[in-house]
């Protein structure tokens, strides 16, 4: 079981975590936005292999957060909140 | 006789403690300090089980983990199957049983299957039982295959303890390299948790030969273990670490000798030091899985520790210098002692009792139920009533695989040795391929301290070697050679495997099950490796190792679950009126989460109950206990604008002190929540979302929050459990309220339907307000939930004189069908629109951004044959529609849904069946009757709009 670092809590169990989606994927706002990129935002994911940029909820305190880390390894490279208020 | 127990000498040993057990059926006499295995050895038991698919005799091989043979079933309150005897600690009043064997291992009935046993190699049953379906036989063979039997009467000891435990150093292995790393990292101020698996530390110090800093071994042992005590670190025995996982998370398996369950650890060490030791090998001859051949160092193991000779006229036969010793210590003792050596040159000297026979092989050993006698390989023959053998020693990185370690082939060790660092992780010892103890201390100072350290020990008595020569089993070896004793696979398999091309290591072993029993081929994976590279002309790590996965010995699943059992396994969310509501006859169940009155007056005629729940709520004041309702407050200087992005219909209009109904919906669209938002004032709101959405949409909202408005736009509470709301409902529930003088108007020009008041009770703030879920005109008095038992003890006594009736869940939910009010998930899908529902108004009209907006306008959404929802009426006297059935239409002659029955009931009011639907293009049908399938059987319905009763809403204002 991999420690992530909430930025507000620390270093935690991964079972207290949610999986958010993909770090960057800003949603497009208005009723006319391309359907294609109506569908990106929804549905498309990058799935890389290495270094990955996600979003992630730490349930106990509700800090959503952006974590950087490794698909490979399961390193964790970086966690900072999403205002940027925290960063661990 | 052939193996004894000594009359003196065993260092485990208690010999004023007389223990007593049973092994199948009969008595087996110990001491305390015995495993199974040991007191069964001393009661020169040789048949210990039965191998897994020919039935074979077995007997015990090993001293520990490794033990692929003697594995028993615990009977009694602490039911076990498939333990080891070697490593099971032998208890007053234990029951044993041979596995794989009827009645007993001695006279097992299956023992025929051996005969057959050239007509069964690896693969026979699948090839074989093909057709016409593998599973027409495939329960009779598994019967007939297969090692221990769960016992079905098992119950549970109990929960077992799981434990989250931090330290600097985690050192598994208390043999000379464990100690001497615990002792080197306790040196330098670090924290030190050491776990072996046996009851007592040492490892091999237990039974070699050895001194250490001018010291018999086993008193630096002692010392050693008395200073890591004293210095408060945490000494474990009788614990194995099984796993290594993510960010080297080790897990533990801690057993108890009073009867406990299995504790569980979770380790978050800074460092690991591995000192898991070496397993020794078998050797490769016809027969060499009889009962009475046996490793050689659990030979010595059972003579020094338990003092137990397991022969009289004993073969030792290796290929390198380790089973030197084992041979003097047992000549020594008064056993008759021939060494037979495959080397050569090059061997150390043998004890002057010892008959040692150079550059020679075992070719067979022969015996039935035990072994009588060997061939070597010049076809010379000797009786022996045990053959002890050494095939080399295999580090145990098991652990280091599992954290992904890439192993190094060594030739000088003939085995697979620790090769690339992993971070955090530290091999020492045997596991390293150290052999003398000065290689063992040299690599712990090393690998641990980095360099000289005074703290480490020295080795000042005899010093092993090594000298091994391999010994692999050969492909086209005569007889039957074993490889697998557990999964009962032979060299022939193997060779099988080969010529069917079954070559690479994964391929062979699920071919021939190579490994794949309970024992993980602790003594079998190498060789088997080495066979299959001789025969396919490869090197040993040309054909690698399988993957290593946790856990290396079997581990409990009641010590994953812990405390997860039971009601705890998805404990429910109470009411706090819940005692009241038992004290009333309430029958409770699970919904959505929480455990709610279904109905009141007991089990007997819930039916009868909720019918007449249901009725009388129409006919004066029901009370209802909704205190699971979401309240979830929104405040801030953006409320307004953060609710418009989470509901489909537009919020920021409401009026301070009023309520609006919405749907919240999901970015493709769907109804994900209906509810009604309270403003409380200009930037304060209550998000009242269903009951079993609570968490999710606490969830929701702080997501938004975060990711699109900022901490300080917002700031948003989940109130829920902090208030109890109490529901008055029905034509009377205004003259109800009356009575218990809250301190406000009640005047419908004062609180009108869809809006909120705020009065006292009993010096507590009440918050009421006017929505309704029955149809009826309702109240929703929330309170603080400590202090809800007076306000409903009052409502229910005040309510007397109006015939009040106090109703469950399930009479709401025949009321709310009967409006045609839904259910998000009951009368929903995960498809469904909100302009299914007949909401079309923020669809056609919002020009602000919500969640989910843009998927209200893809070609799907506007799809004119969308599922929508309709009521459904059946003929005069039909009973109700079965939830679930599906409306059906021929297309072309087949049968072709067109939505089906989300909700059905009886309605005691209406004195007929109620019932919504999701039904294709149902908003433009109704009038139209369609068939609706269900098990076969075909019926009627016609579809209306949903809701049944009142239609025009008078009720809520009467
Ligand atoms: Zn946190």
């Amino acid at each position: 079981m991999q420690l992530f670092p909430c930025p507000f809590c620390g270093p935690r169990d991964e079972t207290e975590f949610h999986y958010g989606g993909d770090a960057g994927n800003a949603r497009p706002d208005g009723a006319d936005v391309p359907i294609d990129r109506w569908a990106d935002y929804l549905y498309l994911r990058t799935n890389p292999k290495g270094t990955a940029r996600e979003i992630w909820v730490h349930m106990n305190c509700g800090e959503f957060f952006v974590m950087e880390r490794d698909t490979v390894t399961h390193k964790v490279l970086s966690s900072a909140a999403l205002g940027g208020e925290h960063v661990a | 006789m052939t193996a004894s127990r000594l009359a003196t000498g065993g260092s485990a040993i208690d010999r004023s403690r007389l223990i007593r057990f049973s092994f199948d059926g009969t008595t087996v006499q110990g001491f305390a300090g015995d495993t199974i295995a040991s007191a069964l050895l001393a009661g020169d038991v040789a048949v210990v089980g039965r191998s897994f698919k020919y039935h074979r005799p077995r007997g015990i091989w090993g001293a520990g983990v490794e033990e692929p043979n003697a594995l028993v079933d615990i009977g009694g309150s602490r039911a076990t199957p498939n333990t080891r005897a070697t490593t099971e600690p032998a208890r007053d009043g234990l029951v044993a049983k041979s596995v794989n064997a009827t009645p007993s291992a001695l006279a097992d009935r299956n023992a025929f299957l051996d005969r057959f046993a050239r007509f069964i190699p690896a693969a026979f049953y699948y090839k074989t039982f093909m057709w016409p379906d593998w599973h027409r036989f495939e329960p009779r063979i598994r019967a007939m295959a297969g090692l221990g039997t769960v016992d079905a009467d098992w119950t549970s000891p109990g929960m077992a303890d799981q434990i989250n435990h931090h330290c600097d150093v985690l050192v598994v292995g208390a043999g000379p390299a464990g100690l001497a790393a615990a002792r080197l990292a306790s040196g330098a101020g670090l924290t030190v948790t050491l776990v072996d698996d046996q009851q007592s530390p040492g490892g091999s110090l237990g039974h070699r030969a050895a001194e250490i800093d001018g010291k018999p071994a086993a008193v630096w042992v002692k010392e050693t273990i008395a200073g890591l005590a004293a210095g408060g670190h945490l000494i474990l025995p009788s614990t194995t670490a099984f796993g290594i996982y993510d960010h080297n998370l080790v897990g533990l398996n801690q057993r108890h000798l009073d009867g406990r369950p299995d504790t569980l650890w979770r380790v978050r060490p800074r460092q690991i030091v591995l000192a898991t030791g070496a397993i020794e090998r078998p050797l490769p001859f016809a027969n060499n899985d009889l009962p009475g051949i046996m490793s050689a160092d659990a030979a010595l193991a059972y003579l020094r520790r338990h003092a137990v000779l397991v022969g009289r006229r004993i073969i030792v036969a290796a290929n390198n210098d380790s089973a030197y010793e084992v041979a003097g210590a047992l000549a020594e003792v008064g056993a008759e002692v021939r060494l037979v050596d495959i080397r050569r040159d090059g061997t150390p000297a043998a004890a002057a009792n010892v008959r040692l026979i150079k550059g020679r092989s075992l070719a067979s050993a022969s015996g039935k139920l035990r072994v009588d006698g060997v061939t070597l390989d010049d076809g010379t023959r000797f009786d022996a009533d045990c053959v002890v053998v050494s095939g080399g020693w295999t580090p145990t990185i098991h652990l280091f695989g599992q954290a992904k370690g890439k192993l190094a082939w060594s030739d000088a060790r003939a085995a697979f040795l620790p090769g690339e660092p992993v971070g955090g992780i530290a091999v020492v010892g045997a596991a390293a391929g150290a052999v003398s103890l000065s290689e063992v201390f040299a690599g712990v100072e090393k690998a641990f301290a980095g360099k000289e350290n005074a703290a480490t020990p020295r080795s000042t008595g005899p010093e092993a070697t090594d000298g091994i020569l391999p010994a692999w089993p050969m492909p086209g070896s005569k007889g039957r050679i074993w490889i697998d004793y557990q999964n009962d696979v032979t060299v022939k398999d193997v060779e099988l495997a080969a010529r069917e091309n079954f070559v690479s290591v994964e391929h062979l072993k699920r071919y021939t099950t190579l490994g794949m029993a309970t024992d993980q081929g602790k003594t079998s994976n190498l060789p088997g490796l080495a066979l299959m590279a001789g025969i396919t002309g490869r090197t040993v790590p040309e054909v690698g190792t399988t993957t290593y996965r946790p856990p290396f010995t079997p581990v409990p699943l009641a010590s994953f679950a812990g405390a997860r059992v039971g009601e705890l396994m998805a404990p429910v969310r109470r009411l706090p009126l819940e005692n009241v509501h038992r004290a009333s006859g309430a029958v409770f169940q699970e919904y959505g989460g929480w455990l709610r009155p279904a109905h009141y007056g007991g089990n007997a005629d819930a039916e009868r109950s909720i019918a007449d729940e249901a009725r009388r709520a129409r006919q004066s004041v029901a009370l209802f206990d909704g205190s699971t309702l979401g309240k979830i407050e929104v405040i801030g200087p953006q409320a307004a604008a953060f609710v418009d992005f989470l509901y489909y219909n537009t919020m920021s209009t409401l009026k301070p002190g009023r309520c609006r109904y919405g749907f919240m919906l999901s970015e493709n669209g769907v109804v994900f929540d209906d509810g009604v938002l309270v403003r409380l004032d200009e930037h304060r709101f209550i998000v009242s979302c269903s009951s079993s959405h609570v968490a999710a949409v606490h969830a929701r909202l702080e997501e938004w929050r975060q990711d699109r408005f900022g901490r300080s736009a917002v700031y948003i509470h989940n109130a829920t459990p902090d208030m109890a709301t109490l529901t008055v409902s029905g034509p009377n529930a205004r003259k109800l309220l009356e009575k218990l003088h809250l301190g406000l108007s009640l005047d419908d020009a004062d609180l009108p339907h869809m809006a909120i008041g705020h009065g006292t009770y009993a010096g507590d703030e009440v918050r009421i307000a006017r929505v309704s879920f029955t149809g009826d005109r309702s109240y929703e008095i929330s309170i603080r939930a400590d202090h809800a038992e007076p306000l409903w003890a009052h409502l229910r006594e005040a309510g007397q004189a109006l015939d009040a009736i106090v109703i469950g869940l399930e009479a709401l939910m025949i009321l709310r069908a009967e409006k045609g009010f839904i259910v998000i998930g009951k009368d929903t899908d995960g498809t469904t629109l909100p302009h299914d529902l007949g909401v079309h108004g923020p669809r056609a009209k919002r020009k602000t951004e919500f969640v989910g907006r843009r998927s209200l306008f893809t070609e799907e959404a506007s799809r004119d044959n969308r599922m929508q929802l309709v009521g459904l009426a059946v003929p005069q006297g039909e009973a109700p529609l079965p939830t679930g059935a599906h409306g059906i239409k021929r297309i072309d002659g087949r049968l072709r849904s067109q939505g089906f029955v989300t909700s059905s009931y009886q309605s005691p009011t209406l004195g007929r069946p109620v019932a919504l639907g999701l039904i294709e293009r149902g908003a433009t049908r109704h009038g139209e009757t369609i068939d609706i399938q269900y098990l076969g059987k075909i019926s009627k319905a016609t579809i209306t709009a949903p809701c049944a009763f009142d239609p025009a809403g008078d009720r809520l204002h009467a």
